[in-house]
């Protein structure tokens, strides 16, 4: 990247930070995101709880889960 | 904040889930379900006679329709936890200075996470045809863990870090691949190949449109002006 560019970026990034309060995200809320994520992933595609297991089957076929 | 972060990863996985199911129920679940024939042998490829000849014809998508909404449920669960994910990705990223997400730009981000999630591991684990035996479980979702680990870090490198540091995301991106996913020492799939290559080609298709829908609306709810 030139330094142009790189330049271009950084000023970029602090009119973000100075009129869009999304950059303003904590690291908490990321992290509660990623732990929800993969809780729910973990219920769609790696328990193994039968009942679980067959509700959830074709999609995790399609999804290539290697689940059995 | 949190509420803007994790609402717009619950909106777009709702939308990108039932897309994906919808694809899904036109591509992937008829050849499923024509594997499944196979796989309880209501239809037999090379059959005692030894001809390698089988009727071919999906017995399309059924009548289960109990089955079907479970599919489309789970896709939207799945694709609710890939925008989390994802979502935390992004805003990690543009917190730390990195990138400026827009809609546009989560389009890109939403292919990476096809290649990252579904595409990588699909290298060394094909999606698996019902009628067909693979290694160990456990083994397997290791591999397939680790990969997913391993190809995400790699591409966000390659993506954000620059020098000898996105050399190494081309390392992490390919090592996975090398040390080789755990195999059987034998053949065990009882459906014909052409399928069984069919249903590979349907399921990534399907994921990535799913991934792409999910990257850009993840960003779009995201970055909308509230």
């Amino acid at each position: 990247m030139t330094g142009q560019r790189r330049r271009y970026m950084t000023a970029d990034v602090k009119t973000i930070a100075r009129t869009q309060t999304r950059a303003d995200v904590a690291l908490l809320p990321i992290a509660f995101a990623a732990l929800a994520g993969l809780m729910l992933l973990f219920a769609s595609g790696y328990a193994q709880a039968s009942v679980l297991h067959d509700a959830a089957h074709d999609q995790r076929h399609a999804m290539a889960f290697p689940c059995h | 904040m949190t509420k803007n972060l994790l609402t717009s990863a619950v909106f777009a996985g709702v939308v990108a889930g039932p897309i994906a199911a919808l694809l899904q129920f036109y591509f992937v679940i008829p050849t499923l379900l024509e594997g499944e024939l196979f796989e309880t042998g209501a239809r037999i490829h090379f059959g005692a006679d030894g001809s390698p000849q089988s009727d071919r014809g999906s017995p399309g998508m059924g009548g289960d329709f109990g089955r079907h909404l479970m599919t489309v449920g789970f896709n939207i669960v799945t694709y609710v936890g890939f925008g989390f994910l994802l979502l935390a990705a992004m805003a990690l990223t543009e917190m730390k200075g990195f990138t400026r997400i827009t809609a546009r730009s989560g389009i890109i981000w939403g292919l990476a996470g096809f290649i990252a999630i579904q595409m990588a591991p699909a290298i060394g684990l094909p999606p698996v045809l019902p009628g067909t035996i693979g290694a160990e479980v456990e083994a397997r979702q290791a591999w397939w863990l680790g990969t997913i680990v391993a190809s995400s870090i790699g591409l966000w490198m390659i993506a954000f870090a620059r020098g000898p540091i996105a050399l190494a995301g081309v390392v992490l991106l390919a090592a996975p691949q090398f040390i080789g996913a755990p195999q059987l020492d034998t053949y065990w799939g009882v459906a014909p190949p052409e399928l069984s290559a069919q249903f590979v080609s349907y399921s990534l298709a399907a994921a990535a449109v799913g991934w792409t829908c999910l990257g850009f609306f993840a960003a779009w709810f995201w970055t909308r002006e509230s």
